[in-house]
C-alpha cells in the first residue's frame, strides 16, 4: 500500500485488538481437541482483521461515501429500475417477527408469515395475469431457469423430448440466453426488425417443432412494447412452444397490461426492481415466478396453500420441477415488496408505470436533437440512444457516461442492448422529479457540446471522482483477487 | 391518495405531456393492442397510509413465535448467533444498500473494496486461493459447484453424500437435469458418509465427490480419507460445503486438497430471516479461476497509480458471453456479504476461534446432559454444534409441547429419512446459557416420562 491508498480493513489490523462481545461461557470446559482429533484441530488462525468496533464503523462509512446508491443521486440505469427504496420497507423487513424466524419453525407458529407470503403471492398474481406463483427463486436469473426447467418438465409429460430450442430476441438480456443454457437448451436468436420490435417474418423462421419457447420481454430491452405480441403468441404456440415473460421491464407497464392476457404461459419478475426491494449493490434480489394453470403441477415444492383459514406447505406434488432452493425464497426481500404494494395499493401502482413512461419519453424527446434516437416512437419506462454521431468526433458513449460522473449522477446503462451501436439506456423511473431529469438533460446536452468543441474534457473524465479510470486490462491479465499480507 | 414515493404535479404532467406532444398520458400507451390491454383495477388491496400499514405489518409479524421470544435449538443449516448491532448499522448505510453491482468503478470503489475484502476473508477461512463474491445460498452455490465440476472434468457422474442437508441434496438434483448429469448418493454409516460405497461408487466417470463437512448431522467428515479415495481417479474433484464459522475452530477443507468449498455465511451477521435472503460463498483453486460463477473482484490502479478495485474476468459472466456463459446467475448477495465481512471484522482472529469452540463446547455439554438424563444420542463421532438425539417418539410432537414451555426444539429428522423417524437434530450456539440447556434437558425429560 502506499500512503495515496485507501486502506483495506487487514490493514489497520493489530494484534489482540477486538471488535467483539463474546456471550458468557457458562459451562464446564472440555477437552474439545481430543474429541475432534488433532488433524481437524486447524493449526494456523485465518487472518481476519483485529479491529475495534469505532475502527470497523469508520472503515464503512468511509466506504460508503466511495459509492454511488440512489439515496445519493439520480441512478437512470437502464433495465435495473433504480427507483427509490422505501425506508418503511426496510423497518418492516426488520421487525423481529420477521427477521428472527427459522424456516424449520413448527407451521403453526410462523402464520403471520406465512399470511404475509400467500397474500404477496395472491397480489403478484393478479398484477401479472397468472394462475400461480412461487415466491422460491432467488433472484431473475434463477427465476429464469426455474421457468424454463417447468416447461421443460410440461413437454416431457406430454412426451415431447425434442423441443431443444428456446428463442431468445437479439435485443434480450445476457441471462436469457444463459439460462436457456443452463436449462439444457440450445439457444436461438431471432432477430429485431428496423422499428426495433421482433421480426415476425424472422420469428416464423425459426420457430419449429423443436422450438420449446420464446422468452421475451415486453416491454422489450429498447423500451418499446412489443406490439405484435398476438400474433407473436399464436405463432410460438401453433407450433407447440410456450411463450416465457421476463419480467425485468414490468414497471412499464402496472396496470395498463398483463403477461397473461398477453398469452405468456411463464412469467417472472424482479422484486429488487419493480417492487422497490433495494438493489444492495448487486443482491439480495428475488425472482417469483407466475404460471397459468396448466403448468401449477410443475410449480418448485412445496407450494403454500390455503386450508380451512391454516396456511400450510404442500409437498406432495409428484410432477414438480424439485427444489430451487433451500427453504422458501428471499423472505426478507419478499417483505419488503408486500409493503411496497400495500402501500401503492391498485391506484398507486398504475401511477408508477404512467409517470415511469411520461418521464422516459419527456427525456427522450429532450435529448433526440443532441443525440442520435435509432428507434424514434412513443418508448415505455426507457428508451435507447446511440452515440454515433459523438463518436465520429472521437468521444465514445464510454466518455460520456464518465463526464456524467462529474456531475453527480450515474450514468445511464452502455453498450446494451447489443444490437445498438455505442448504446445508451435511460431509464428515470417515476420516482424521480422533473427538476432532476431537467438537470440531467442539460448535463448531457452540455456533454453532446463539449463533444463537438472540447472532445478532451470528456475523453479525460471522470475529473471529480476520488478515483480516476482503472486499468481493467491489468485487473484481468494478472488477477489480483484477494489481499496478501506484505511479509 | 396521496402517494409519498411519486413527485410527479399535474403541473409538471401537462408540462411534460406538452414537450412530448401528446394530449394525454395514454397515448403515450396506444401501441398495447387493444385486446391485450388490462382495464379496470388490479385486484389487490387498497393502498394504505404509512402508520395504519406499519401498524398492521407489526401486529402480523408479532403473530410468529420467534428466537427472540423463544429459546431455540432448531439449527439445520440456518443458525442463531449473536449479530453485533454495527452489523445492520453498516449495511443500513444507504450508499450501500440503494446501489446496484458496480458497474462504474470510479463511483462505487466502496462497494468493490468492500468484496474484495469479504473475498479475502473467505479464501483465509475455507484455505482456498479464489472465492467470488458470493451467491444466492449455501444450496444453489453446491449445485453450481456440481455443475462446474461435470462441465471442467467432462464427465457425467458425481457422488453426493446423502449427510449434507437434504434440501441442497434437492436442489442439486433439480440444477444436473440441464446438463444431464447422474447424481449417485451415497449413504451415511454412523452419522457419516459411507466411505466403502464412495469407494464402490467412484470410477473413471466421477467428476466429482460431495461432502457435507461439517455435515448436516453435525458430524465432521474425515476429509483426508475421502481426498484419498478421490485422488484414486485423476480428474475427479472434491466438493465440500462448509459451515464458515465451524472453520475457525477445524481445519478448513483447503489444507486437505479440496478443489470447491462452498457454504453459507449466515452464520456471520445474518438474521434467519425466515431462510433467506442469507449469502451464499464460493472458494476455489486458482486453477478454477476462470470458471467461477458470479461477479469477482479484483484490484487494478487507476491513473495515477492509486490502488483500486473493478468487477474482473467478466468474459465467464452471463451479460458478455450469453449462452456460452459458466452460468446464469446475475445478481448475488452483495449486502449480506457486506454484513459477514462486518460480522467477520469485528469476531477477527482471536474471536472466531473462540466463538467456534465455544459451540463445541457448549454442545458438547448439551450432549452429556442430554447422556446423562438417560437419552441416547445416534452418533458418537467428532461434531461441532449440532448432536443427533434418538428421542424414539415422534420429534414433531415433542416440538409442539416444547413451544408451549417457550422452547423451539431440534429439527425432526424423520421429514427427510424414514430411517430417522423419531431423531431430532439438536444445535447449541455460543447464545446458548448453561441454564437454558439444562432446562431444554429437564423439558425433554419430562416429554420423555
Amino acid at each position: 500500500m502506499s500512503n495515496k491508498d485507501f486502506p483495506l480493513i487487514f490493514e489497520l489490523s493489530q494484534e489482540s485488538r477486538t471488535g467483539f462481545s463474546l456471550p458468557e461461557f457458562d459451562v464446564p470446559e472440555v477437552d474439545v481437541d481430543e474429541m475432534i482429533g488433532d488433524s481437524y484441530v486447524r493449526k494456523s488462525e485465518p487472518d481476519l482483521p483485529e479491529v475495534s468496533e469505532l475502527q470497523i464503523m469508520r472503515h464503512y462509512t468511509a466506504l460508503s461515501k466511495r459509492n454511488h446508491g440512489v439515496d445519493s443521486g439520480f441512478y437512470p440505469l437502464g433495465s435495473c429500475t433504480m427507483k427509490y427504496n422505501p425506508k418503511m420497507n426496510e423497518d418492516v423487513a426488520r421487525l423481529t417477527g420477521f427477521s428472527h424466524i427459522h424456516p424449520y419453525q413448527p407451521s403453526e407458529s410462523v402464520q403471520g408469515a406465512l399470511h404475509l407470503m400467500y397474500d404477496l403471492q395472491e397480489s403478484l398474481a393478479a398484477i401479472t395475469g397468472m394462475n400461480t406463483v412461487t415466491l422460491q427463486p432467488a433472484a431473475g436469473a434463477h427465476g429464469e431457469w426455474t421457468g424454463l426447467m417447468m416447461i421443460r418438465a410440461f413437454h416431457e409429460a406430454n412426451g415431447d423430448y425434442n423441443r431443444t430450442k428456446v428463442i431468445v430476441p437479439d435485443s434480450a438480456h445476457g441471462t436469457n440466453p444463459a439460462s436457456a443454457t443452463v436449462a439444457g437448451f440450445e439457444a436461438v436468436t431471432v432477430k429485431s426488425d428496423e422499428r426495433g420490435l421482433v421480426d415476425l417474418e424472422d420469428l416464423k423462421r425459426v420457430v419449429d417443432e423443436q422450438t420449446a419457447a420464446l422468452m421475451l420481454t415486453n416491454p422489450n430491452t429498447l423500451g418499446l412494447f412489443e406490439e405484435d405480441i398476438e400474433e407473436m403468441a399464436a405463432i410460438v404456440h401453433e407450433a407447440g412452444g410456450k411463450l416465457y415473460y421476463d419480467g425485468a421491464n414490468l414497471n412499464a407497464i402496472l396496470g395498463y397490461a398483463r403477461p397473461g392476457d398477453m398469452g405468456f404461459d411463464v412469467v417472472h419478475l424482479n422484486l429488487h426492481k419493480t417492487f422497490t426491494g433495494p438493489h444492495g449493490g448487486g443482491g439480495p434480489g428475488s425472482g417469483p415466478v407466475g404460471v397459468t394453470a396448466e403448468f401449477a403441477a410443475y410449480l418448485p415444492k412445496p407450494i403454500l396453500t390455503k386450508q380451512d383459514g391454516v396456511y400450510v406447505f404442500d409437498y406432495n406434488r409428484p410432477q414438480s420441477i424439485g427444489r430451487v432452493k433451500p427453504y422458501y425464497g428471499n423472505f426478507g426481500i419478499n417483505v419488503r415488496a408486500y409493503t411496497y404494494i400495500r402501500t401503492m395499493g391498485p391506484e398507486g401502482l398504475k401511477k408508477v408505470s404512467e409517470y415511469a413512461v411520461i418521464n422516459a419519453n419527456y427525456m427522450m424527446r429532450r435529448l433526440q436533437e443532441e443525440f442520435d434516437l435509432p428507434f424514434d416512437r412513443h418508448c415505455k419506462h426507457e428508451f435507447i440512444l446511440s452515440g454515433r454521431r459523438q463518436k465520429k468526433l472521437g468521444v465514445r458513449t464510454l466518455d460520456m457516461a464518465k463526464r456524467l460522473l462529474d456531475f453527480g449522477y450515474h450514468p445511464p446503462t452502455i453498450y446494451f442492448p447489443i444490437n445498438v451501436e455505442e448504446a445508451l439506456m435511460v431509464e428515470p423511473t417515476e420516482t424521480e422529479s422533473k427538476e432532476t431529469l431537467d438537470d440531467f438533460i442539460d448535463r448531457m446536452i452540455q456533454i453532446a457540446n463539449e463533444a463537438k468543441d472540447d472532445p478532451q474534457m470528456v475523453q479525460d473524465a471522470p475529473h471529480t471522482t476520488i478515483v480516476s479510470r482503472m486499468d481493467e486490462t491489468q485487473a484481468a491479465r494478472k488477477p489480483v483477487l484477494r489481499y496478501q499480507k506484505e511479509e | 391518495m396521496e402517494f409519498r414515493y411519486l413527485p410527479m404535479t399535474e403541473r409538471d404532467k401537462s408540462e411534460m405531456l406538452k414537450r412530448i406532444g401528446v394530449e394525454h398520458s395514454d397515448d403515450l400507451f396506444s401501441d398495447i393492442p387493444e385486446n391485450v390491454r388490462f382495464k379496470g383495477d388490479l385486484d389487490i388491496q387498497e393502498p394504505k397510509n404509512e402508520y395504519q400499514l406499519m401498524r398492521e405489518l407489526t401486529e402480523l409479524a408479532s403473530r410468529n413465535v420467534n428466537l427472540k421470544s423463544h429459546t431455540s435449538f432448531l439449527g439445520a443449516g440456518v443458525y442463531d448467533h449473536y449479530i453485533p448491532s454495527i452489523v445492520d448499522h453498516v449495511i443500513s448505510r444507504s450508499e450501500f444498500y440503494t446501489a446496484y453491482t458496480p458497474y462504474q468503478p470510479e463511483i462505487s470503489q466502496g462497494e468493490l473494496q468492500a468484496i474484495f475484502e469479504f473475498q479475502t476473508m473467505i479464501c483465509e477461512l475455507t484455505g482456498m486461493d479464489v472465492a467470488n463474491s458470493s451467491m444466492y445460498d449455501g444450496g444453489t452455490a453446491l449445485a453450481e459447484a456440481v455443475n462446474l465440476s461435470a462441465g471442467q472434468t467432462k464427465k457425467k457422474k458425481v457422488l453426493v453424500s446423502k449427510a449434507i442437508h437434504p434440501e441442497s441434496l434437492a436442489v442439486i438434483h433439480s440444477y444436473v437435469k440441464g446438463p444431464g448429469v447422474e447424481v449417485v448418493e451415497i449413504e451415511h454409516q454412523d452419522g457419516k458418509t459411507d466411505l466403502e460405497q464412495l469407494e464402490r461408487e467412484l470410477d473413471e466417470n466421477t467428476a466429482s465427490v460431495v461432502v457435507q463437512y461439517p455435515n448436516f448431522f453435525g458430524q465432521i467428515e474425515p476429509l483426508d480419507e475421502i481426498r484419498s479415495l478421490v485422488d484414486t481417479q485423476k480428474k475427479a474433484m472434491m466438493i465440500t460445503s462448509s459451515n464458515p464459522l465451524a472453520l475457525g475452530y477445524i481445519t478448513p477443507p483447503g489444507e486437505f486438497g479440496a478443489d470447491i468449498v462452498v457454504g453459507d455465511a449466515q452464520v456471520f451477521g445474518i438474521p434467519a430471516q425466515y431462510g433467506g435472503p442469507h449469502c451464499g460463498y464460493f472458494a476455489t483453486t486458482k486453477k478454477l479461476m476462470r470458471k467461477v460463477p458470479g461477479r469477482l473482484v479484483g484490484q487494478t490502479v487507476d491513473e495515477e497509480g492509486r490502488r483500486g478495485f473493478v468487477l474482473t474476468l467478466q468474459a465467464r459472466e452471463q451479460h458478455i458471453r450469453r449462452d456460452k456463459a459458466t452460468s446464469n446467475i446475475c445478481s448475488n448477495q452483495a449486502l449480506n456479504a457486506l454484513a459477514s465481512s462486518v460480522a467477520m471484522s469485528s469476531l477477527g482472529k482471536q474471536g472466531l476461534k473462540k466463538v467456534a469452540w465455544m459451540n463445541i463446547q457448549k454442545a458438547s455439554y448439551m450432549k452429556e446432559q442430554l447422556k446423562l438424563n438417560g437419552f441416547d444420542i445416534a452418533y458418537n463421532g467428532a461434531f461441532f454444534n449440532e448432536i443427533v438425539v434418538d428421542l424414539k417418539r415422534n420429534v414433531s410432537e415433542v416440538n409442539r409441547e416444547l413451544l408451549t414451555r417457550g422452547i423451539i426444539g431440534g429439527y425432526d429428522l424423520g421429514q427427510v429419512d424414514e430411517q430417522l423417524e423419531g431423531f431430532m437434530l439438536v444445535a447449541v450456539t455460543e447464545i446458548r446459557s448453561k441454564k437454558e440447556i439444562d432446562t431444554f434437558v429437564k423439558e425433554m425429560g419430562d416429554l420423555h416420562e
